[in-house]
C-alpha cells in the first residue's frame, strides 16, 4: 500500500499481532519514499513586528466591533418597537435592525478569533502518532478475562434455564407499550368513517366558504364552483368533514359531456359535481382548465378529464375522482341525490370491500 | 511555543486566579488528565473538513433559537379567533398553533427573526450534512475504522430530515397542512395497516386535533434526544479514531499532521461557530423564509399552484410525481396503490444503499487494514462514479419535485417535464457513472504523466538542430508524493478455498471486484521515474 511507505514500519499499529488482510490491495513496492514535511514558511507577522502589531490591532478591532453590535441590538430593540399603526412595516424594521446588530456582534467575535489564529498563533504543523483503534493484546486479554469471570461467577451460560427465561422476559416487556399506544386514536373503526361524508339525499350544494346555496341557473358554461355541503359550518368536526366533502361543480355543454349509462342521471343539465380530493394522496384538485375541461392537482400534477367521468389522463393518480350525483330542488337549488357511492380520497387497503 | 505553561503561580493576579480555579476543579474532577490527553491533540487542516463543523454549529443555533420559540409557541389545534396585529387575518378562525406562530411573528420583537434563524439554520444543517456526507464518500473516509461512524452519520441525516418535516408542520398553516395531507395519503397506501396507522397518527380522521401537539413532542423532545445522543457518539468516535488527512509529504497512515487543539484549533473552531451563527443571523435579518402569514390557516379545500415542499423533502415528493398513472393493483379485493408504494420502496432502498455502502466496498476489497489517508476522488474511479450516479439519481428526483415550476419557467409542457424526468431517472445515473469514471481515469493518467515527465513550463527552446521544444519542468519531491501516493487495488482472482471449493460468495466478490478495479491505473514507481529521467531533459 502506497500510503505506508513513509512510515518506518509498513502497515498500521494493529499489524503487531497479525497483519490485517490487505484484501485485493496491490502492494507493489513503488520504491518512492515519503519526502517528509516541507520546510515551514514564516508569515509576514512572524517576520515583521510592525505587521504583527497591525494584526493584533485588527483582531481587537473585530472584538470591539462585536461589542458595538451587541450594544446596538439592545438599542434597536428599544428604538424600533412593533407599532399598532404599521405592524408589518415595524416588524420588518425591527427584524432587520436587530438581526444586523446581532450578526455584527457574532461575526466580530468569529472573524476576530479566526484572524487571531491565522495571523498570530503558531502555525507550525505538528505530528502526532496514531495507534491502532483495536486495543492492545494485553488489554483485550484482560477484557476477555472480565467476561469469562463474569460468566463463571453468574453462571450465565451454565444456567441455561435462567438465561433463556430472562431473554424471553426482556423480549416481552415492550408488548404493554404496543397496547398502550392503541388509544392514540378513538375506538371507532376508521374504515367506516372513510366511506361516509356529510353528503346525503337533498343536502344543498353551497359555496365554499360562504355557505350560500347555488342555483343551477348560476352555474354558467365554463365556470367552476368550490362547493361544501350545507350545514358543514355547524358540524362538530368541521375540518375532518370538509377534508372528505369538498366538491367541485362545473357546467359543460351537453355535447362535450361523455356519460356512462349508469351515471346518466347523476348530472343536471350539463352540471357535474366531482370530489375535490385527489385520488392520489388527497390534495385538493383545485385547478380547472375550462377550455379542455381538465382538472389539475397542484401537488403532484395528476390530471382528470371532467368531460369523461373525471378519468385520469396524466400523473400518478390511479382512479377517477368520485362523482357526486346531483339534482335540483323545487326552488332550483342544486342538491345531492345521495352520498358519494365510493370512498373519496387516496386509495387504502380495503377500499373495495364493504 | 510547544512548551507547557509554567505550573507555578506567577506574579500576575489573573494567573493566580486561573491557577487557583484550575486547582479547585481538578481536585474535584481529575480534569487535568483529560486536558493532558486532548489539549494538544492534533487536527489536520483542509477546507472540506469544515462541512461537518457547519452542521454541528448550525445544530447549536437550532437548539438556541428553537428554545426561544418554545417559550411563545402554543402546540394546540384548539380553534381560536385571531386577534393579533396582522390585520388581513383578524377575526379569522384558526388553530392556536397558527395564531401563536403569527403572534411570534407580529407581536414579539425579534420573534420573526428567531423564526427565520430557526428555519435558515435548519436548512443549513441539512445542507451541510449532505455536503459533509458527500465529502466523506468521495474521499473514502468511511473505510475502516470509520464504517460505524458513517452509519451513525447517516442516522443523523435521517433524523435531521425528520426534525425538518415535523418542525415544518407545527405552524399549521395552509402549506404545512397540505404536506401532512400528502403524508396521510402515503400512510394510507401501506398494505393492511395503512388506514390504522394514519388513524393512530392523527388521533382519528385527518386532520384531527392531535397531530400538532404530537409532532411538537416528537420535534422538541424525542428526535432531539436521539439526535444529541447519536451526535455525541459521532463526535466521540471522531476523537477516538482521530481525524483523517489527505496524502501529502510527511503524512502517513500512522500519523496525524496538523494544528493542536490548544490554542489554534480551538480558536479557529470557536471562531467559526460565531461566523456560522453570524452568517445565519445575517441571512435571517435580510431574507424572508416561510412567510406563513401569506398562506392562511390550514383548510383542506384551497391550495395554491406551485406548491413545493422544503427542498430537503423534494426528492421524496419528486418520486411521488414520477410514478406512472393507473398503478392501483386490486388483488383479491384488496387495494395495493403501487403508484405510492413504488416510491415508498425505491427511496428506502436508495437510502439503504447509502447507509451500507462502506460495508459493501469493504467486502469487495477484502481490505481489513485501517485507512487514515483520504483518497483523492479520482484515485477511486469506480467509487466516485457510483457516487456521481447516486447524486444524479437524487438530483433528478429533487428536480421532479419542481416539475410544475420548471414547466412554467421554461415554457414546457408539464407532461414533457415529467416524461423527461422519468427518462433521466434511469439514463442520468448511467451517463453520470460512465462520464465520471472516464474523467477520473483521464485525471489519473494526467497525474501519472505529470509525475513522470513533469509539467509544461511554457518555455519554448530552439534546439541547435532548429527544432522547437517546450521545456518540461520536473515536480519537486513533495509535489510528486502528493500525486503518486494512493491505495491501489487489483481485481480479485478466484481461488479455491481450503476445502478446494469456489464458493458463491467468492464468485460474487470476483464479479464485483472486476467491476470495481478492472480499469486500473497503477501508481508510478521509482524505477519508472528514473527511466523517464533518462529519456527526457
Amino acid at each position: 500500500m502506497a500510503d505506508d511507505h513513509g512510515s518506518t514500519a509498513a502497515g498500521t499499529a494493529v499489524a503487531k499481532v497479525a497483519p490485517a488482510s490487505a484484501g485485493t490491495a496491490a502492494i507493489d513496492d513503488t520504491g518512492l519514499v515519503n519526502p517528509g514535511e516541507p520546510e515551514h514558511r514564516l508569515r509576514v507577522t512572524d517576520l515583521d513586528p510592525k505587521k504583527e502589531r497591525l494584526a493584533e490591532r485588527r483582531v481587537s478591532g473585530f472584538f470591539f466591533l462585536s461589542i458595538i453590535g451587541s450594544i446596538l441590538a439592545v438599542v434597536f430593540y428599544v428604538l424600533f418597537p412593533i407599532t399598532e399603526e404599521a405592524p408589518v412595516e415595524s416588524v420588518r424594521i425591527s427584524t432587520l435592525s436587530l438581526g444586523l446588530a446581532i450578526a455584527l456582534g457574532l461575526l466580530g467575535i468569529g472573524i476576530g478569533a479566526v484572524h487571531w489564529a491565522k495571523a498570530l498563533m503558531s502555525d507550525v504543523e505538528l505530528t502526532e502518532m496514531r495507534h491502532g483503534t483495536r486495543g492492545t493484546e494485553a488489554t483485550r486479554e484482560k477484557a476477555a478475562a472480565v467476561f469469562t469471570l463474569g460468566n463463571k461467577e453468574s453462571g450465565f451460560t451454565r444456567r441455561a434455564l435462567v438465561r433463556n427465561s430472562l431473554i424471553g422476559a426482556v423480549a416481552l416487556t415492550p408488548i404493554p407499550a404496543v397496547v398502550l399506544f392503541r388509544d392514540l386514536a378513538p375506538a371507532a373503526e376508521p374504515n367506516d368513517l372513510l366511506r361516509h361524508t356529510l353528503w346525503k339525499k337533498d343536502v344543498r350544494l353551497t359555496r365554499d366558504p360562504s355557505g350560500t346555496p347555488i342555483k343551477a341557473s348560476d352555474v354558467t358554461y365554463g365556470s367552476a364552483f368550490h362547493v361544501i355541503p350545507e350545514g358543514l359550518e355547524e358540524s362538530e368536526h368541521y375540518l375532518e368533514e370538509k377534508a372528505k366533502a369538498a366538491v367541485l361543480v362545473m357546467r359543460l355543454r351537453p355535447e362535450d359531456l361523455i356519460e356512462s349509462e349508469e351515471k346518466k342521471d347523476w348530472s343536471y343539465d350539463g352540471i357535474v359535481a366531482y370530489s375535490k380530493i385527489c385520488t392520489h394522496v388527497g390534495c385538493p384538485v383545485a385547478l380547472y382548465e375550462q377550455q379542455t375541461h381538465h382538472l389539475l392537482c397542484p401537488c403532484h400534477q395528476s390530471q382528470f378529464d371532467v368531460s369523461d367521468g373525471a378519468r385520469v389522463i396524466f400523473g400518478p393518480a390511479s382512479r377517477p375522482l368520485p362523482q357526486l350525483p346531483i339534482a335540483i330542488d323545487s326552488e332550483g337549488y342544486l342538491i345531492a341525490q345521495s352520498d358519494f357511492r365510493e370512498p373519496v380520497g387516496p386509495s387504502f387497503w380495503d377500499r373495495e370491500k364493504n | 511555543m510547544t512548551t507547557e505553561a509554567p505550573q507555578k503561580p506567577t506574579q500576575s493576579g489573573g494567573m493566580r486566579f486561573t491557577n487557583a480555579a484550575a486547582n479547585y476543579i481538578d481536585e474535584r474532577t481529575s480534569i487535568s488528565g483529560l486536558v493532558k490527553e486532548v489539549g494538544r491533540k492534533i487536527f489536520p487542516d483542509h477546507w472540506s473538513f469544515m462541512l461537518g463543523e457547519v452542521a454541528l454549529y448550525s445544530f447549536v443555533v437550532i437548539l438556541l433559537s428553537g428554545t426561544f420559540l418554545t417559550f411563545f409557541f402554543e402546540p394546540s389545534m384548539t380553534e381560536v379567533h385571531y386577534e393579533g396585529s396582522y390585520v388581513p387575518l383578524k377575526g379569522i378562525e384558526m388553530s392556536a398553533a397558527y395564531a401563536s406562530s403569527l403572534d411570534i411573528t407580529f407581536d414579539i420583537r425579534g420573534g420573526l427573526l428567531m423564526r427565520q434563524v430557526h428555519h435558515w439554520a435548519a436548512l443549513l444543517f441539512i445542507a451541510s450534512i449532505g455536503l459533509h456526507m458527500l465529502r466523506i464518500f468521495f474521499t473514502g473516509a468511511f473505510r475502516k475504522p470509520r464504517e460505524l461512524n458513517w452509519f451513525i452519520g447517516f442516522v443523523l441525516f435521517i433524523l435531521a430530515m425528520a426534525e425538518g418535516f415535523t418542525g415544518y408542520s407545527l405552524p399549521d398553516d395552509l402549506l404545512s397542512g397540505n404536506g401532512l395531507r400528502i403524508i396521510d395519503g402515503m400512510v394510507k397506501a401501506i398494505p393492511v395497516a395503512g388506514t390504522w396507522v394514519s388513524y393512530l397518527l392523527f388521533g382519528g380522521e385527518f386532520p384531527g386535533t392531535e397531530v400538532v401537539p404530537r409532532f411538537f413532542t416528537v420535534h422538541i423532545l424525542l428526535l432531539p434526544a436521539i439526535l444529541i445522543a447519536a451526535l455525541g457518539v459521532h463526535l466521540l468516535l471522531l476523537v477516538i479514531n482521530k481525524h483523517t488527512q489527505f496524502a501529502g509529504p510527511g503524512r502517513t497512515n500512522d500519523n496525524v499532521v496538523g494544528v493542536p487543539v490548544m490554542p489554534v484549533f480551538a480558536a479557529k473552531a470557536g471562531g467559526f461557530f460565531f461566523i456560522v451563527f453570524g452568517v445565519i443571523m445575517l441571512i435571517s435579518a435580510t431574507f424572508t423564509i416561510n412567510p406563513i402569514w401569506n398562506y392562511g390557516p390550514y383548510d383542506p379545500s384551497p391550495v395554491s399552484a406551485g406548491t413545493q415542499p422544503d427542498w430537503y423533502i423534494g426528492f421524496a415528493d419528486g418520486a411521488l410525481r414520477l410514478a406512472p398513472p393507473h398503478l392501483d393493483w386490486i388483488i383479491g379485493g384488496y387495494t395495493i396503490p403501487m403508484g405510492i408504494l413504488l416510491p415508498l420502496v425505491v427511496l428506502p432502498l436508495f437510502l439503504a444503499a447509502v447507509a451500507f455502502y462502506p460495508f459493501i466496498e469493504a467486502w469487495i476489497t477484502g481490505d481489513k487494514r485501517e485507512h487514515h489517508i483520504l483518497d483523492r476522488p479520482r484515485n477511486a474511479p469506480t467509487r466516485t462514479a457510483i457516487g456521481a450516479a447516486g447524486v444524479t439519481f437524487y438530483a433528478v428526483l429533487w428536480a421532479a419535485a419542481s416539475s410544475d415550476l420548471i414547466a412554467t419557467h421554461f415554457k414546457l409542457t408539464i407532461e414533457g417535464v415529467i416524461h423527461g424526468c422519468q427518462a433521466l431517472l434511469f439514463v442520468g445515473p448511467v451517463v453520470a457513472y460512465l462520464v465520471t469514471k472516464r474523467v477520473c481515469i483521464g485525471l489519473m493518467k494526467k497525474d501519472r504523466e505529470i509525475a513522470l515527465h513533469g509539467f509544461e513550463s511554457g518555455r519554448i527552446v530552439r534546439l541547435p538542430g532548429g527544432e522547437y521544444i517546450e521545456v518540461h519542468e520536473q515536480l519537486s519531491e513533495h509535489e510528486r508524493w502528493r500525486l503518486t501516493s494512493f491505495t491501489d487495488y487489483k481485481p480479485l482472482m478466484i481461488r479455491p478455498n481450503a476445502q478446494g471449493k469456489i464458493t458463491v460468495n467468492q464468485r460474487l466478490r470476483a464479479v464485483a471486484s472486476k467491476w470495481f478495479f478492472e480499469d486500473r491505473i497503477a501508481p508510478v514507481t521509482k524505477a519508472e521515474i528514473e527511466q523517464s529521467h533518462g529519456d527526457h531533459h
